[in-house]
Parts: structure tokens; C-alpha cells; sequence
């Protein structure tokens, strides 16, 4: 599946991280995304996989007392995303991010994915309407709700719902974008359109994808790490990890003797 | 070894076990009721009373005359529009500072101590007796300041009394916004403030005017702080207008005027010794109880209208 070899996108470098608990959450990560490749994180629930994809927007920066030791370097412009000096409304205008839950503003369908371009300034009601309708496209939405864009968010089904808030995050143009559990809380038919959905936005933009659901993984991605205890275990090409796992904690997890 | 006996035997027993955890909870809900309804006969036994006694003087007259010394031909003019006027300041007052204070305790200030201990003093502060206010209020803007026994002074007055109301409620609404909704603004680039004036706000809109109004309402019906400030009993004038029909429209004359309110007229009737200014009085009481539900009313009508639309 990914035997091309494609340009990295974005490392982490020996990434640490300890939540203002005290609690060291990430030791000592180090991995790379692939420009326009899928990357999916697996591991037992409570192994770090969320805190390290919210590294990748600084969402921990919400919280005081949060602390990142290391370095997430992105490319080209080989910025070091976790730099203090960097400001976090940079990182996240450049990777977006989707959560577990569908969790759309209780506004219009429009105004849910115009918001980032509101966010930025945009007031040009003509690119605002080109944008939603890309993005709405792109979420393989619109033909859903282009007759209904004003009416509320809150009135989709769950699975259009999660379409809508990939529209939200798509709509700003991501160089990356970040899927936390995202199908966790919908039903089969929404979870495979919404994994089909993943398979498509991979030409466009690079992928990092949390999921505890180990099909969905060997399914969707290009590359799969295995995490556990807030260690990266092993990473490589998804059909590797898969079917010949280098490590036997791998192997065991994917075989479920464990977790 | 389940015999058909014991099968029965036990059937037997859970259904008496059913049976009387029904009847506790008939009973328990019999004495909720009947706790629910000594409060509500209370105060509907007090407004019946009210208006059967005031009902004499239900007629507009009661509204448009100056207060007299002839009790039927005495009115609420002047109380009424110094209600307004007071409440105006009041609203003017309390609702900015309110919600930019709670804004700011919830969404600003850092959580530590402090923030803890500011928190106790305005829950504490909204339990405060209101005469209380009435003194600080004294010393402050009728002398401090130099407001006088003004309209300024009774509206700031109210004001401080809301306060707290308005700053619990602000934060309480505030709270009530999930953490997923902030994230997904945040995680499209939003900056604080942007989180803050497109969805918190917005979304504890709701909450917070239904504070406010439950403020109000209990301003309306105040009577000891306004005393201690010295409202006239008996005023038979109205303040100048706040709206004029020369520019600039507004003045700013009508702050600095005497007043009386609603509760203080009722006070000056009830205290005099001719039973006729007691129906005046008794009507003043129906009408300040309409005037409270009817605000109250409404709170409860907005929170339920803006809540159809956010559900989280
Ligand atoms: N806000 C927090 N404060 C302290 N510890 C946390 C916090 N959030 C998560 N953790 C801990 O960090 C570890 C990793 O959590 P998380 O990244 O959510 O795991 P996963 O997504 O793999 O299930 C867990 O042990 C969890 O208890
Ligand atoms: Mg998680």
C-alpha cells in the first residue's frame, strides 16, 4: 500500500509530554508523518494516542499547567511546531483537527464551516460561499444539505454530523489533519462513508488517525504505530504491522492476547 | 433446587416488596406535594387577599393620578415612572459589569485560590440583607459622591444589590457550555476572545438575560435600601423626561431628581391610620406580585425559547 515513498511532513522528535497532574503522558516519541498518507495510531485505550495527536494542534496549551519536552518539526518550512515562540492559532490554522464526538456549533450548517474563514477575516460573501461548498463537497455533504445550509447543525444524523465538522476543519485548507476516534460514536453505515471519506481526503492532505478499532486501521491507513503506556512500540506500513509485526507486543496486541 | 413452591413462595415475596416500595414512594410523593402546595396556597391566599382589598381601585386613574391626600383620587403615577427610571439605571448598571465581571472570572481569571475565594465573597454578597446595601449606598453615592437622594443613587443602589445575581448566573450559563464546543472553535485558530464573543456569549445568552430579568424582578420589589437612601413618600411631580424632542434627545437631568417607587408609595399608604389609603396600598401590592410573575414569567419563556435551539 505505501511502498511509494513519499516526503515527511511532520516529526516529532523525542516528544515528552506531562499533563499539569504531574503525569508523563508521552516518553520520549519519535515519528514521522508522510505528506498525503494516512497514519494510524493503535494501542490499548489510555496509552497516549489522543494526548499525542492534541500535541499536533497544541490543543494542550488550553489547559495550564501542560507541559511538551521535545519537538514536533514540520516541513518544508521545517518549523518546530512546539516552540514557544510559535503561537498555537498558527498551529492550528495550519493542521486541523476532528474529534470523537460530532461536535458541530449549535448554528447553521453554513456558519459551522464558514467559521474558520470568519475566524481569519474572511468577509467576501462570494469566497465564503465558494469555500462552504468546496469544503461541503470535499465532506461528501453537500448533496445532502445544499438545500437546507441555514437550517441547524443540531438537526443532521450523527454521521452527518462528523461529515460537517470535516467540512469545518477542511474548509481553512489543512496542510494536516487529525481524526481522534472519529467514527467511535456512530453506526457502520456512517463509519464506513466516513472511512471512505478518509481514503479520498488523502490526496489532498496528510492524515494522522486515532482509533482503537483495529480493522478501521488496517483498513484506512498507510501506516500504522502502536502505542502503549505512552511509549511508541513499533511503527511501520500498515501491512507490515498487520501481518508480520516486528515486535511481540505488537503481535499480541493484534491478535488480541492482549488489551 | 427451584420447586414450583419455591418458585411461588419467592414471587410472592418480591411482589409484597414491589407493593410497598409503591407505597413509599405514594407517600413520599403525597408529602412533596402538599409542601409544594402550603408554599404556592401561601402566596396565592396573600394575592387573592391583595386584590380583593385593592379591587376598588383597579382603574386606570390609579395609574395616570398623583399621589393626594384624598385617597381616592390618589394615584401611582409618580411611583410607577420612578420604578422605571430606577430600574433603568439599575439594568444600565449591573448587566455590563455583571457579565463582563462573570466573563471574566470564568473564562479569564486563573483558577487558583484567589479565584476561589473571589467566588465565595459574590455567592456571600447575594445573600447579603439588602439594607445593607441601603448604608453603603448612603455613605457612598448620596454623600461620597455627591449623587444625592437621587434617582442615580437608587438605580446604582439596585445595581450593586443584582450584582451578584447576575455575575452567578453569567457563570453558572457559561459553565454550562461544553468543553467539546470550545475545543472545536480553538482547534480552527479562534483566539480567546473570538471563543468568547462568537460562541460563549452567545450561547449563555439565554441564561444570563434570565438572570438579569430575576434580578429586576427582585429590584422592583425592593424597599429597605431605597428608604435608607431617602426616597420622598410623597412626591407629586415626575422626574424630566429622559427623551426629548430637540437634539440631542437624551438628557441626563432626570438622574439627579427625587423619587419614589412602587414599594415605597405602597409603605406611605399602608403606614397611614385612614383605611382607604390601605386599599390604595393592597392595590400597589397586586400590582407589584403582577408585575414580579409577569418578569419572571418571561425568564422562564426565553430560557425555554433559546434552549429549543441549543442542546448539547
Ligand atoms: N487532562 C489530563 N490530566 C491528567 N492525565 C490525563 C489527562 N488526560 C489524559 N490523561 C492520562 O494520560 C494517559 C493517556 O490518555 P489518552 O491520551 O487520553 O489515552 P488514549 O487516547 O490512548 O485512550 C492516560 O493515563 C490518562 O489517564
Ligand atoms: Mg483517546
Amino acid at each position: 500500500m505505501a511502498t511509494i515513498t513519499s516526503p515527511v511532513k511532520a516529526e516529532s522528535r523525542d516528544l515528552n509530554f506531562y499533563y499539569s497532574s504531574g503525569h508523563k503522558a508521552l516518553k520520549g516519541i519519535s515519528m514521522a508523518l508522510y505528506e498525503k498518507r494516512i497514519t494510524a495510531l493503535i494501542g490499548p485505550s489510555g496509552c497516549g494516542k489522543s494526548t499525542f495527536l492534541r500535541c499536533f494542534n497544541r490543543m494542550h496549551d488550553l489547559y495550564p499547567g501542560n507541559k511538551y519536552d521535545g519537538q514536533i518539526v514540520m516541513h518544508p518550512d521545517n518549523t518546530n511546531i512546539l516552540d514557544s515562540g510559535v503561537d498555537p492559532i498558527e498551529v492550528r490554522m495550519r493542521i486541523s483537527m476532528v474529534f470523537q464526538k460530532p461536535n458541530p456549533f449549535p448554528k447553521s450548517i453554513y456558519e459551522n464551516v464558514a467559521y474558520g474563514l470568519r475566524v481569519r477575516g474572511e468577509r467576501n460573501k462570494r469566497v465564503v460561499d465558494d469555500k462552504v461548498e468546496e469544503a461541503l463537497k470535499g465532506a461528501a455533504l453537500w448533496d445532502e444539505v445544499k438545500n437546507r445550509l441555514h437550517d441547524l447543525a443540531f438537526n443532521l444524523s450523527g454521521g452527518q454530523q462528523q461529515r460537517l465538522c470535516i467540512a469545518r476543519a477542511l474548509a481553512t485548507d489543512p496542510e494536516i489533519m487529525l481524526f481522534d476516534e472519529p467514527t467511535s460514536a456512530l453506526d457502520p453505515i456512517a463509519t464506513a462513508s466516513i472511512e471512505e471519506l478518509m481514503s479520498e481526503l488523502r490526496n489532498k492532505l496528510t492524515i494522522l488517525v486515532v482509533t482503537h478499532n483495529m480493522q478501521q486501521a488496517a483498513r484506512v491507513s498507510d501506516y500504522t504505530a502502536y502505542m502503549y503506556l505512552g511509549e511508541l512500540i513499533e511503527y511501520d506500513d500498515t501491512d507490515k504491522i498487520f501481518t508480520n509485526p516486528g515486535r511481540k507486543e505488537t503481535e499480541d496486541y493484534i491478535t488480541g492476547k492482549f488489551g | 433446587m427451584t420447586t414450583q413452591a419455591s418458585v411461588l413462595a419467592n414471587l410472592a415475596e418480591v411482589r409484597a416488596m414491589i407493593r410497598k416500595h409503591k407505597r413509599n414512594d405514594f407517600i413520599f410523593s403525597i408529602i412533596g406535594l402538599l409542601a409544594l402546595m402550603l408554599g404556592l396556597l401561601t402566596l396565592f391566599t396573600l394575592f387573592i387577599d391583595l386584590v380583593a382589598t385593592g379591587y376598588p381601585r383597579f382603574s386606570l386613574d390609579f395609574l395616570t393620578n398623583y399621589p393626594s391626600r384624598k385617597a381616592a383620587h390618589a394615584g401611582l403615577l409618580s411611583a410607577w415612572v420612578g420604578s422605571l427610571l430606577v430600574m433603568l439605571v439599575t439594568f444600565i448598571s449591573a448587566v455590563p459589569m455583571g457579565v463582563a465581571a462573570g466573563v471574566y472570572l470564568e473564562e479569564y481569571a486563573p483558577k487558583n485560590w484567589f479565584s476561589d475565594l473571589i467566588e465565595i465573597n459574590v455567592t456571600n454578597l447575594a445573600g447579603v440583607p439588602s439594607i445593607v446595601y441601603g448604608l453603603l449606598a448612603l455613605g457612598l453615592f448620596v454623600y461620597g459622591l455627591g449623587f444625592g437622594e437621587s434617582i442615580l443613587t437608587a438605580g446604582l443602589t439596585l445595581g450593586l444589590l443584582i450584582l451578584p445575581i447576575v455575575i452567578v448566573n453569567t457563570r453558572e450559563s457559561i459553565r454550562g457550555i461544553p468543553i467539546a464546543i470550545r475545543e472545536a472553535a480553538y482547534a480552527v485558530g479562534a483566539t480567546k476572545w473570538q471563543v468568547v464573543f462568537h460562541h460563549v456569549l452567545h450561547y449563555a445568552s439565554g441564561g444570563i438575560l434570565t438572570g438579569v430579568i430575576i434580578g429586576m424582578a427582585r429590584a422592583i420589589g425592593e424597599t429597605a435600601p431605597i428608604i435608607t437612601i431617602g426616597a420622598l413618600t410623597f412626591i407629586a411631580f415626575l422626574p424630566p423626561s429622559p427623551v426629548s424632542d430637540v437634539a440631542p434627545f437624551i438628557n441626563v437631568e432626570w438622574l439627579s431628581s427625587g423619587f419614589t417607587v412602587l414599594p415605597i408609595q405602597m409603605f406611605n399608604w399602608l403606614s397611614r391610620p385612614d383605611h382607604a389609603f390601605h386599599i390604595n396600598a393592597a392595590a400597589t401590592g397586586a400590582l407589584i406580585i403582577v408585575v414580579t410573575l409577569l418578569m419572571n414569567a418571561t425568564a422562564i419563556w426565553l430560557r425555554y425559547r433559546i434552549r429549543k435551539n441549543i442542546k448539547w
